[in-house]
């Protein structure tokens, strides 16, 4: 994307703002069609990960294509439980993610913490406590159709992308938890 | 904590060549782990000296948070201990609970839960083989043995609403009496298996380059197996006939018929065709329980919303898909168990996998994990 | 095998092993000083307890019970091994010699309870990472970032 950046910021510096909207539309519908997909799968919810990818539920047909290396993907679809010791893991595959870059939390473990919310001592409560995440899918585990739901609902927030430097993430902030500090906006 | 690791180090190889070994890292999110396992593995060259498994990436600490439950909140995070094979956990856990209590199970509740638990194991069994299949390249077979299992959750869903968390084994009996038509629809499906896993047989472990890749890899001695704690189709694989259904016979199955699959090389290739050749046993149970399945409730009657069973210890197991799947808890006489442990088939054996892949080379570390079939939730707890 | 005829069997066997039946399960319970536990098990060993199921430890609030349950295949049956470990510096000896199943489930036992195994070839903490502090499954274990549930039963 690193062209797409460029023409962003020569299109945008000569105030061509016309252009640069066009320009922005086709970007993003073009995204939108083929969110290839990092499958982050931890626990119980790779499961429906896997189902969803497959014959009975198909991701394909939304352009879904899990690959199992970060460097090719415009979409992390965060699996299952994330534990402390899992954390830093999950982070270093994030950063590694090419711009722009969306985070889908699947399942109640990613959302909150989940039914290991309470009482135990090595989960993290909440993806939200250390990555922005963009789409919330609630379940334990969700249906593979709520999953796919959750990534046509992505292709919303793709389509506000702007190729204009700048603008990109503004609305991703990480939120505070109970016990944990107020996180700082990405 | 780090995950880097020291990538060189020179060490003498047995016949006191200097060798540089070479460590790398794979995993804990790597597409070959089968969740979120990491090895660091200690090459020469392109052979491998020593696997260290470094696990606890998905410790979520059940066992701890068990102690603040009731006996009827713990099932539903039993679910979620082998997510590939819920339904096992959740009896194994009811087990203990049962016999702590002492709970009387219903006879239609055992041979429901004989159905799901069998069921089960094929549908395990079917990620187990798919997911190792997989890593040695051949998707298709992936494809096929996940259709199989898609089926099966789709008659667990008509049973219980879940697709794979299905909280369905209660102490006591199951959650809910099979649907109308439900065992009609089950005996429909298992008279189509036989042919779907003859055919699987041939499009996978018929295959010459599947047979190449499989044979001679990772052998295990039947004396290693017993001595290591393997059990399941790790052990039956190298030949040792142990299986719980058989040898420490538990519900209805000592009415059942049915053979224990023995392998008898011990290599990767027999781990999976005892896998797969279970599952011919698993359809000839079901056929038997719907054939005998008796009326009445599914469910123990008077059962107390608060079970508080005596204060005392009692362990139970059963044949999960992965093996021995043991529940030991502690009663102190309250509603909350004093300490719960879960003992777990897939810890045991993957405690194999440096002495199974040593002096194979990198790729065949995958094919030995995908023949240990691991799954982190219960080996981590 | 009953636990009766084990109990027989072992008692005929090995006297000094005295192993009794549990109250509420009839299961086979063999208690130990934790100086001869080492020694019980290679006993165990030579009389067909060829399978090391689980080891594990029970936090009794004044002292540790650890756990061990093993079974012969060649007799059909299974036996408890418990024994008692005291709370300051607890250590017991490894079964890794006895039976190797023993090394990641004492890992284990080392990685939430702090009982160290002496004799184990390899002893590091196994789910959590190293550098955590306490263990998790003692009843004294506090955790400032455990959110503790609402008692509503």
């Amino acid at each position: 994307m690193a062209i797409v950046d460029n023409i962003g910021t020569a299109l945008s510096g000569s105030g061509g703002s016309v252009i640069l909207t066009s320009v922005d539309k086709l970007v993003d519908w073009s995204r939108g069609q083929s969110l290839w997909a990092f499958p982050m799968g931890t626990a119980c919810c790779a499961m429906e990960l896997i189902a969803a990818s497959f014959n009975k539920f198909d991701f394909d047909r939304l352009g879904t294509f899990p690959r199992p290396d970060p460097r090719h993907t415009d979409v992390m679809i965060l699996a299952g439980t994330i534990t402390e010791k899992m954390k830093p893991a999950v982070k270093l595959l994030y950063d590694q993610m090419p711009e722009p870059k969306w985070v889908v939390a699947m399942g109640n473990c990613t959302v909150s913490g989940g039914i290991f919310y309470y009482d135990t001592y090595s989960v993290v409560r909440g993806a939200d406590t250390f990555l922005p995440i963009d789409v919330y899918i609630a379940g334990c585990p969700p249906r593979p159709e709520s999953l796919q739901d959750g990534i046509i609902q992505l292709r919303e927030l793709v389509r506000e992308e702007s190729i204009a430097p700048g603008k990109r993430h503004e609305r991703k902030t990480l939120l505070p938890r109970k016990g944990e500090g107020a996180g700082d906006a990405l | 904590m780090p995950l880097e690791v020291e990538s060189r180090r020179t060490a003498l190889s047995e016949d006191g060549r200097p060798i540089e070994e070479l460590v790398l890292n794979v995993g804990p999110s790597h597409p070959s782990t089968h969740g979120v396992g990491r090895f660091v593995v200690h090459l020469d060259g392109d052979v491998i000296v020593k696997v260290d498994p470094m696990i606890g990436y998905l410790h979520r600490g059940i066992e701890k948070m068990a102690e603040n439950r009731t006996y009827l909140q713990i099932v539903p995070l039993t679910d979620r201990l082998d997510y590939v094979g819920s339904m096992y956990a959740n009896w194994a856990y009811c087990r203990t609970v049962e016999r702590l209590a002492g709970i009387r199970v219903p006879e239609r509740a055992e041979y429901l839960r004989v159905i799901v638990c069998e069921l089960q194991r094929m549908a395990s069994h079917m990620m187990g083989i798919g997911a190792a299949a997989a890593d040695t390249g051949a998707f298709s077979m992936f494809i096929y043995a996940f259709d199989l299992r898609e089926r099966i959750v789709e008659l667990f869903e008509d049973l219980c609403g879940a697709r794979l968390t299905y909280n369905y084994v209660r102490p006591g009996g199951v959650s809910y009496d099979a649907p109308d038509g439900w065992f009609d629809k089950v005996s429909a499906f298992i008279g189509t298996v036989d042919a779907t896993l003859a055919e699987m047989d041939s499009l996978f472990f018929g295959n010459v380059i599947t047979r190449g890749r499989l044979k001679g890899i990772g052998v295990l001695s039947a004396q290693d197996a017993v001595a290591c704690g393997a059990s399941g189709p790790v052990a039956r694989g190298s030949g040792v006939n142990w299986d719980l259904r058989k040898h420490d016979p538990y519900s209805v199955y000592p009415r059942m018929e049915f053979d224990v699959v023995v392998g008898d090389k011990g290599d990767a290739y027999d781990r999976g065709r005892v896998k797969l050749f279970e599952c011919y046993e698993s359809a000839k149970i079901v056929d038997q329980c719907i054939a005998q399945m008796p009326g009445g409730h599914f469910k123990a009657e008077g059962l107390p919303r608060l079970i508080a069973p005596p204060a005392g210890d009692a362990y139970d197991h059963i044949e999960s898909a992965r093996g021995s799947l043991g529940v030991y808890l502690v009663s102190d006489g309250s509603p909350r168990p004093y300490r719960m442990k879960v003992r777990s088939p897939a810890f045991c054996n993957l405690s194999l996998a440096g002495m199974l892949a040593a002096g194979h080379t990198l790729p065949d570390l995958v094919v030995v994990l995908g023949s240990l079939d691991p799954v982190f939730g219960e080996i981590d707890r | 095998m009953s636990p009766h005829d084990v109990r027989h069997h072992l008692a005929e066997l090995s006297p000094q092993l005295d192993a009794r039946i549990s109250d509420h399960f009839e299961d086979v319970v063999i208690e130990v000083g934790s100086a001869n536990l080492l020694q019980t098990a290679s006993e165990l060993l030579e009389l067909g307890f060829d399978r090391l199921g689980m080891v594990t430890a029970v936090d009794t609030g004044d002292d540790f019970e650890m756990v061990y349950r093993v079974t012969s295949r060649s007799l059909s049956c299974s036996a408890f091994v418990k024994t008692r470990v005291g709370r300051i510096e607890p250590r017991v000896a490894s079964l890794c010699p006895v039976w190797p199943a023993a090394n990641w489930q004492e890992r284990e036992v080392w990685d939430l309870f702090g009982i160290h195994f002496t004799g184990h070839p390899d002893m590091r903490r196994i789910l959590l990472p190293e550098e955590w502090p306490g263990w998790p499954l003692r009843k004294d274990y506090d955790d400032p970032n455990v959110i503790r549930r609402p008692d509503y039963i």
